[in-house]
C-alpha cells in the first residue's frame, strides 16, 4: 500500500524535520516495514552533504565480524575520499552503519558516488547542498529519533512509509530514493510500475546504476535522465504520465522545488491542501490533519494531474 | 393472501427482499427477518435501537480511535439518543459505518476512508470533507457533505441520497445499484463506471470516460463532459427529468440559478442479455 507525503514552505524555513515526522508517522498504518525522508535545508556554499550506509540494519545481527567489517569498510570509503580529493569538514554517525558528512569537492560527484559505492555494502543515500536523505526500518518515529530529526529546519521535504510487496524490508528498497548521480533530487512513490523491468533495462544501458529491485527506484532514474537531457521538472512529470505504465501518486523534490504526478487512472490516492504560506500533500488526509489542527479544504488532485510548487 | 399462512407470507417476502429462509447449519450466525416480533410491513433490522430525535449528545474525538468512536456511537443510540454529535473527527477511517437505524448523525470536521458506508436509514451532516469510499454500499438515509470528497464516492451503493457539495475525485459512483448520487461541483475519470442502476446529478463538469461500461441507470451532468465511456449514450432530457431534477436539487439547496435545461442525461446504449429479469420486481423498487 505504501503512504507519501510531502510538504513545501512558501515563507521560508521551519521545522520540517518535526512536521514530516508526525504526518509519516499518521500514516503508519500504510507501511509499517521502513520509513524514509528527504528533508531540504539551507543549501550550503561550496559544500555538499552526503547521507552513506556501509551495511543494512539486518545485517549488524549477523556474523562475528560485521561490526568490525563495518569500521573498515567505513575506513575505505574515507580513504577513497581522500584519494580524490574530497575535504571532510564534519562527520556524524547517525547508525553503527549510516553516516552523515559534509563535504568539500569540485570534481564528478558521479565518480565519486561509483568509487565509494564499490565499497562492499556501501551506498551513497544523497549528494547535495540542501539534500538530507534519511531512510531506516520501523517507523517515522523511531527512525526520526534515531537519525535526531525533529530539529531539521528546512523549506521543502518529502517522505515515505513503506509497506514491502515486491522487494525486500530494507534500506536499498526503501523510499526515498536519490536521483543518483544529481544533487539534492529525491523522489517517493505510491503504486506499482508495470513496465519497471522493459524500463529499467533501457536506462541500464545507458549506464544508469539500480541498487535495488524495486520499482519506485526507476522514477528517480527517470526523472534524473529526463533532467539531464534538459527537460524542467515539469516536463519530466507531465512526460511520466505517458511513458510510465501503471498506477502511481509520486512526488519529487529538488532544491527549491515539489511535484506531483498522478497516473492516467488516478488509482492511487493524494490528498492536496494548499495556502498561501504552505502547500501539504499526502496520501489520506489525517497526516495532513497532523500538521494543521484547524479546519481546512482540501481536495484530490485528478487524473492526469501534474503540479510544480516553488520554495 | 387468503388463505396464505404468516410464515408463507414471511417467506415469501423475504425470498422477494433476496434473503434466504432455510436455517443454515454449522456456526454460522444468521438472522431473520422476522414480520412477527417488527410487527406487519416493519422493515426495521434485528436489534435496531429506537431512538429520538430530540434527544441530543455531542462527544469529543479528536483523541479517540476510529473503532472507540464508533462504539460510543452505538452506546449511545442503545441509550435511545437520536441526534449525536462527533466533534473532531480529524479525518479518521471507517467512521459511522453500518448504523442500521433512525439517526441524526452530524460530524463536525473531516472523515477519513470509508466514512458512514454501509448504512441504511441515519441522516449524516459532514461539515468537512471525506476520503475515499464515502458512503460505500449505503442501503438507505442520507448524507450531505459540506466540502469535497476523493474518489470512489458511493462505489456500489444500493439506496438513499448520497450529496457532496463539492468537488468530488474519480470513479465517482462506481458499480452503483442504486440510490442517488448528487455532487455540487466537478467528478473526476471513470464517473459512473459499471453504474448498474439509480441516479446521478453531476452540477459542473465530468472527468474522462463518464459512465463507461454502464449497464442501467442515468446520469445528469450540468457541465462539460471530458468524453463518454463505451455504453455510454447522451439522451433527450425529458420534462420528467427537468422536474425531478428541480426537486432533488432544491432538497438540498443546490439548484443551479439558470434551473436544470442546461443539463444533459446519459443512459446506457446497451442491453445485457436477460439483465431485467435477474431481480424480483419488488426489489427493483426498492432499489
Amino acid at each position: 500500500m505504501c503512504g507519501i507525503a510531502g510538504l513545501i514552505h512558501r515563507d521560508g524555513t521551519a521545522k520540517i524535520g518535526q512536521e514530516m515526522t508526525d504526518m509519516l508517522q499518521a500514516l503508519k498504518h500504510r507501511g509499517p516495514d521502513s520509513t524514509g525522508f528527504a528533508l531540504y535545508g539551507k543549501p550550503g556554499r561550496n559544500e555538499f552533504i552526503m547521507r552513506f550506509k556501509v551495511a543494512e540494519q539486518e545485517d549488524m545481527d549477523k556474523g562475528f565480524d560485521i561490526h568490525q567489517a563495518v569500521k573498515d569498510r567505513r575506513a575505505t570509503v574515507d580513504g577513497r575520499l581522500e584519494s580524490l580529493g574530497v575535504k571532510v569538514i564534519d562527520q556524524a554517525e547517525a547508525t553503527e552503519y549510516a553516516f552523515r558528512y559534509r563535504i568539500q569537492f569540485d570534481g564528478d560527484m558521479k565518480k565519486l558516488a561509483d568509487y565509494i559505492e564499490d565499497v562492499e555494502g556501501a551506498e551513497v543515500l544523497s549528494m547535495g547542498n540542501a539534500l538530507e536523505l534519511i531512510k531506516d526500518l520501523g517507523d517515522a518515529a523511531t527512525v526520526s529519533e534515531q537519525y535526531g530529526l525533529k530539529k531539521f529546519k528546512g523549506t521543502h521535504g518529502i517522505g515515505h512509509t513503506r509497506m514491502a510487496t515486491e522487494s525486500d524490508v530494507d534500506i536499498r528498497s526503501a523510499h526515498p530514493y536519490w536521483a543518483y548521480p544529481y544533487n539534492d533530487i529525491a523522489v517517493v512513490h505510491n503504486g506499482q510500475i508495470t513496465n519497471y523491468w522493459m524500463m529499467r533495462r533501457q536506462f541500464e544501458r545507458r549506464g544508469h546504476r539500480f541498487m535495488s529491485s524495486c520499482d519506485s527506484e526507476l522514477l528517480a532514474v527517470y526523472t534524473a535522465y529526463n533532467l539531464d537531457q534538459g527537460a524542467t521538472l515539469e516536463d519530466s512529470l507531465k512526460q511520466s504520465i505517458d511513458e510510465i505504465d501503471g498506477v502511481f501518486s509520486y512526488l519529487v523534490a529538488t532544491r527549491d522545488s515539489l511535484g506531483l504526478a498522478k497516473d492516467c487512472m488516478a488509482a492511487k490516492p493524494m490528498v492536496l491542501y494548499e495556502s498561501d504560506d504552505l502547500v501539504a500533500m499526502a496520501s489520506e488526509e489525517m497526516a495532513i490533519r497532523a500538521i494543521i489542527p484547524h479546519e481546512i479544504d482540501t481536495w484530490d488532485p485528478y487524473d492526469n494531474e501534474v503540479k510544480v510548487w516553488q520554495a | 393472501m387468503a388463505g396464505v399462512t404468516t410464515q408463507e407470507k414471511q417467506e415469501q417476502l423475504s425470498h422477494d427482499l433476496g434473503m434466504h429462509t432455510e436455517a443454515l447449519r454449522g456456526r454460522t450466525q444468521q438472522v431473520f427477518f422476522d414480520m412477527e416480533k417488527l410487527g406487519e410491513g416493519g422493515y426495521g433490522y434485528p436489534d435496531a435501537p429506537d431512538v429520538d430525535f430530540n434527544k441530543r449528545a455531542e462527544f469529543d474525538a479528536a483523541d479517540m480511535e476510529s473503532t472507540d468512536i464508533n462504539l460510543e456511537l452505538r452506546k449511545l443510540t442503545r441509550k435511545g439518543y437520536g441526534t449525536i454529535v462527533v466533534k473532531n473527527p480529524g479525518a479518521k477511517h471507517s467512521l459511522g459505518v453500518g448504523v442500521l437505524h433512525r439517526l441524526n448523525l452530524i460530524f463536525e470536521g473531516s472523515l477519513g476512508y470509508f466514512g458512514c458506508g454501509l448504512i441504511d436509514g441515519p441522516n449524516v451532516r459532514i461539515q468537512g470533507r471525506v476520503g475515499w469510499a464515502c458512503g460505500e454500499n449505503m442501503m438507505g438515509g442520507t448524507i450531505v457533505i459540506a466540502k469535497n470528497a476523493g474518489s470512489q464516492f458511493g462505489a456500489a451503493i444500493r439506496g438513499g441520497d448520497l450529496v457532496c457539495k463539492g468537488h468530488v475525485g474519480s470513479r465517482t459512483g462506481i458499480d452503483q445499484k442504486g440510490g442517488t448520487i448528487i455532487v455540487g461541483g466537478d467528478t473526476g475519470a471513470f464517473t459512473g463506471f459499471m453504474m448498474q442502476r439509480g441516479r446521478m446529478i453531476i452540477c459542473g463538469n465530468a472527468g474522462k470516460n463518464l459512465g463507461d461500461s454502464m449497464y442501467d441507470g442515468t446520469i445528469y451532468v450540468g457541465g462539460e463532459v471530458e468524453d463518454y465511456g463505451v455504453d455510454a449514450v447522451p439522451g433527450p432530457l425529458g420534462e420528467d427529468d427537468k422536474a425531478w431534477l428541480t426537486r432533488k436539487l432544491k432538497m438540498y439547496d443546490m439548484l443551479p440559478a439558470k434551473g436544470v435545461d442546461h443539463f444533459k442525461k446519459i443512459n446506457s446504449g446497451k442491453q445485457l442479455w436477460n439483465y431485467d429479469n435477474l431481480e424480483p420486481n419488488e426489489k427493483k423498487l426498492v432499489l
